[in-house]
Parts: structure tokens; sequence; C-alpha cells
């Protein structure tokens, strides 16, 4: 059953089209990478599934329902969490504030909901903890953390409620190797818990080592969509960069 | 839950001396030394009827300074600020005066007055996409405008006995302002610290895209921020009118510039992201003691615009240093 359905979903930002008609379907549970050159559409056709862009054309399905005019907080309702490439974190705000932004306990005093910072921090140290992530203290003003800290955070978000699918784009593009090694067995991780994870990555190493199916964007549309057993490291290449594989020669630009 | 203890970033002896309401310690010395040194210049600085003084003409731009607080914690501005009281004023004035209205449609009129126009404001700035400064720069004109137009210019005096004395009342010897701008401010610390609405306004100012991914409905807080901006000028426009029983079309002149002033000096980061109630209120107070003081030293009142202004562009640079430093720590 298919868990995500993108049918000829259309955006442009005044007289650029960003995307020309993506469709693709995406099963529960399963990892796929999405990959293509600069420009290519990857973050703009994840931005229009989490809301933070309205689509110009075509249908979004989660779950069975339509995401169309949703904004982004109820699609995070909905089970979809996205990690973004600039991380979106407040970075004069403390660490546990960012893992609850959005979604901030709070209790209720004289009828007044107040933010609940108590409760917040003690179950986001709960959850740094269980992803293994180093960081000094939920109460770090998360501008202060090195990247791959800000990083973990940002994970530790995404993760903490319960999501049916997982975005990330360039996760491990500013990361040491080892941390790299680290994300790669988190997404693993997720697979085995039936979350589906839609990975965005440049490093096409990690893509095939993780990934189930590797779909292409290029010039905002679906140029390959093979299971990652199916094709190989230089087709992909190929498509990227606009080498059909029949001649192998560089398509016109 | 983990047994592993939390560390607060700022220490605890600084805490503790801001009253732990995230108070520049900078901004309370300040107010301390231009204290004591306005003590020493007069003699008349320290009685308690000159202190009541200070506090009175603190509570209007005080609580101008307190909305303005929220729109800069956004990485917004209101420059409208001060014409939006003007407006509020007369109007207030026009419904109990010309009219002869109850006092309390003159309340809600100023209120309603203020919050209307500060949701236009907020409309302009989210629907039509125009810079918070321009837009506001523009309501500085047109608000002040409408007060001129309203009034015919002059004065309009003689409010509704139970308006003038909000301005004017003191019971137990405190006037009433003071309550007015301390409810309020306690009111406000507790909304911006503690509840979703004071948190997504410094989020919007500290990373607009990352509020938005997270689901903060950006757009609608905007114009909320501006109507709250708006409301609280038109309170301070009820207490300004209240004070002088009258509406005064040409009232609040430049008052923007003691609210922008109070609020950076308290520590509200001008660039959004963080602020403080609280770190506002002392800023106000040290415009209060400034003013007051030079009064008492019978310094022309010209000057006083420069010394305000200075001190606006001085607290700006001290700021800068400030969160360079404190950016690679």
């Amino acid at each position: 059953m298919s868990l995500l359905e993108l049918r000829d979903v259309r955006k442009s930002f005044g007289a650029i089209e960003a995307l020309r008609g993506v469709t693709f379907t995406f099963d529960a549970g399963s990892v796929v990478g999405l990959v293509g050159d600069n420009g290519a559409g990857k973050s703009t056709l994840m931005k229009t599934i989490t809301g933070v862009y309205a689509i110009d054309g075509g249908d979004i399905r989660f779950d069975g329902a339509s995401l169309i005019g949703k904004d982004p907080g109820s699609i995070r309702q909905a089970g979809i969490e996205m990690i973004y490439q600039d991380l979106a974190l407040a970075r004069m705000r403390d660490v546990a504030s960012n893992i609850f932004l959005g979604r901030e306990l709070t209790r209720s005093v004289l009828g007044v909901k107040l933010i609940d910072s108590k409760r917040m921090r003690a179950e986001a140290e709960a959850m740094i903890a269980r992803l293994g992530a180093r960081i000094p203290s939920v109460g770090q003003v998360t501008g202060q953390l090195s990247g791959g800290q800000q990083q973990s955070v940002a994970i530790a978000r995404a993760l903490t409620f319960n999501p049916k699918l997982v975005i990330m784009d360039e996760p491990t593009a500013a990361l040491a190797v080892r941390e790299v090694e680290h994300v790669l067995d988190l997404i693993r991780n997720l697979k085995s818990h039936g979350i589906a994870v839609i990975l965005i990555s440049h490093r096409l190493t990690d893509v095939f080592s993780v990934c189930d199916r590797i779909v292409v964007l290029r010039q905002g549309t679906v140029i390959a969509d093979d299971a990652t057993g199916d094709t190989s490291m230089n087709a992909v290449v190929a498509h990227i960069v606009g080498a059909t594989d029949a001649n192998s020669q560089p398509a016109q630009r | 839950m983990t047994s592993t203890s939390t560390n607060v970033p700022t220490p605890p002896w600084r805490a503790r001396l801001a009253g732990g309401a995230a108070v520049r310690l900078e901004s309370i010395v300040v107010l301390a030394v231009l204290f004591a040194v306005m003590a020493v210049l007069s003699s008349a600085f320290l009685s308690v009827s000159n202190i009541l003084n200070i506090l009175l003409s603190t509570s209007v731009f005080g609580v101008l300074a307190i909305g303005m607080t929220f729109v800069i914690s956004s990485a917004g501005i209101d420059l409208s600020v001060g014409s939006i009281l003007a407006l509020s004023g007369v109007v207030g004035a026009i419904l109990t005066s010309n009219l002869e209205w109850p006092w309390w449609i003159g309340i809600l009129g100023c209120l309603a007055t203020g919050a209307a126009t500060g949701a236009v404001n907020g409309f302009l700035i989210t629907k039509g996409a125009i810079p918070p400064f321009i837009v506001t720069l523009g309501m500085l004109g047109v608000a002040r405008g409408l007060a001129l137009v309203l009034s015919d210019g002059v004065s309009i005096y003689g409010l509704a006995p139970e308006m003038t004395w909000l301005g004017q009342g003191r019971p137990f010897g405190v006037p009433v302002p003071v309550v007015v701008l301390l409810l309020t401010a306690l009111v406000a610390h507790v909304v911006l610290a503690h509840t979703r609405f004071g948190i997504y306004a410094q989020v919007i100012g500290d990373n607009e895209g990352a509020a938005r991914a997270m689901g903060v409905r950006v757009e609608r807080m905007k114009v909320l921020l501006y109507a709250l901006s708006g409301l609280l000028s038109g309170l301070a426009g009820l207490l300004f009118a209240a004070r002088i029983n009258s509406g005064e079309p040409t009232a609040g002149l430049s008052y923007e510039l003691t609210a922008i002033t109070a609020t950076i000096l308290g520590g509200t980061n001008l660039f959004g992201g963080r602020g403080s109630v609280a770190g506002t209120l002392i800023g106000a107070l040290i415009m209060g003691v400034l003013q007051n003081g030079l009064n008492l030293l019978a310094v022309r009142p010209f000057y006083q615009q420069i010394a305000i202004g200075a001190v606006l562009i001085l607290a700006v640079w001290l700021d800068r240093i400030n969160s360079r430093e404190g950016w690679r720590r």
C-alpha cells in the first residue's frame, strides 16, 4: 500500500518552472533516495510535501488523504517530518525549545496555557539520550553548538513525535565521516521500525548503501525511478547529468 | 526522565541579580549609576514626590515600549506608536467630551482605535508584503493626520471623570498610570516568556523560515503582534489623555524614539530573536530618570532630544559588540 502519492505536482516561481509534473508513489517503511543536480527541484518538491510551498497543480496524498491546502503544522500532525538542509533551528533558543518547536508542552495555570519548560527539558534530554547524541545540555543555546550537534537537535526534533515519514535534505553534507555513518545507521534503524525515509543526498555511496529505491529528478521531472538493485552508480550519474542510457551523449542543455 | 542535571546557561548570581527575569545586568547597572548621579547632582531628585513623578512620566512610554518589545522580538519595528497614541486619545475625547457617551465607551474607543490601527499595520505587512519599517512609517503619518483631522487640530477638553481618574487618580498615593504600567508589564512578561504566543514571536525574529516550517502561523502571528502594539499604544493614549484631561492631536510626538530606546536598553535584540519585558521596564525607567534628571538640572528640552537619540545609538552599538562577542564563544 502506498503511503505517499504524488501526482503531476507542479510549482513555479514567477517565470521559473521548478516542478513540471512530478509523479511517484512511495511505500510505507521504505527508504527512497532522491537525487539530482543542483536546481533539479529536490528541495522544492520536499517543501511542497511539508506544506512550506503551496503547489500550482497536481495532488499529494498521504495515508489516503490529500495534503493540498494544509499548513505545515497539520502536515507534521499527520506524520510527516522533515530535517531541512539549513536545519530550521531557532539558534537563540535552547535545545529543548527547538525539539518542541511548534509542539510545546503546556500546563494550565488559572486557565492560561503556560509553556512547561521543565517537562520539555526532561523529555528532550531523554530523546537526546535515546539517540545517543552528545549534547552538553538541553538548556544550552542551540547557536552555540557545533554543526554536528545542531544536526542532532534537528534529527531529535523530527523523531520525537512518532512520524510515519521522515524527509532528510542533505543530512550528511556538513558532517564528519563518523557522524555520517551514525546518520546512515539511524536511517536503517528507522526502516526497521517501519518508518519511511526520503533521503536527499549528493553522496551517491550513502544513497546506494541505505536506499531501497532511487529516484532521479532533473529539471523538475522524474527521469529515473529504479530499485537500487536494478540500477548502478554510473546509470544514476548519467541520469543526473542528462546523458541518455542509449548513446551516453550529453543531452542538450 | 533522566537524572542528568540541566545547566542553566546564565550564571546563577547573574540570574538572581536580575530577578530571574532574563534582564541584562548592564541595564540594571546603567539605571543604578544614573540614579546615583542624579541623586548627587540634584537635592530634589530623591524625594518621594519626585520618584512618583518619574514613575508617572515613565508609565506612558513604558506601555508603548512593552508593545514595542513584542514587535522588535519578532524582528519587526513599529514607528507608528506615538501617532496611534494621539489618534486613540483624540477618539476617546471625542466619544466622551463631544458626543457625551459614557466613560466606558471612551475607554473601549481608545483601545479599539489602537488595536484596529495596529491590525491594519499587520495586514499591510503580511498581505501586502511591505516591510514593517515602511508600513509603520506611513502609519506614523496617517494616524497623526487622522488625529489632526478628527480634532480639527485643536485639543478636545473635558473627558468623563472616570477616564480622568485613570490619569490623575492616586489611590494610596500611587498614581493610577503607574499601577496600569506595572500590571501591563506583569501580564506581558508572562505572555512573552511563558506562552506559545510570546515564544513564537521570538522564534519568528530568530528564524522565520524555521518558525513557518515547524507549523507556526507566521502571518497570523504578525497581524496579532502589530495589533497588540497598537492596543498598547491605545492604552498609552488613554493614560495620556486622562492625565491632561484632553484629547491632544499632537500628543506622543517622537515617542517611538523613546519606546524603541527603552526596549533596546532593556536587552531586547534589535534584530529579533529574544526579548524581555522586565528589561524593557528597566530601559523605560532609565529614560524616565534621564528626562527627569535633565529637567531638574534645568537642561533645555532641546538637549533632551539629543540625549535620547544618542542613548539609542549607544545602546545599539553596545548590543552589536555584545552579540558579536557572544556568538562564537
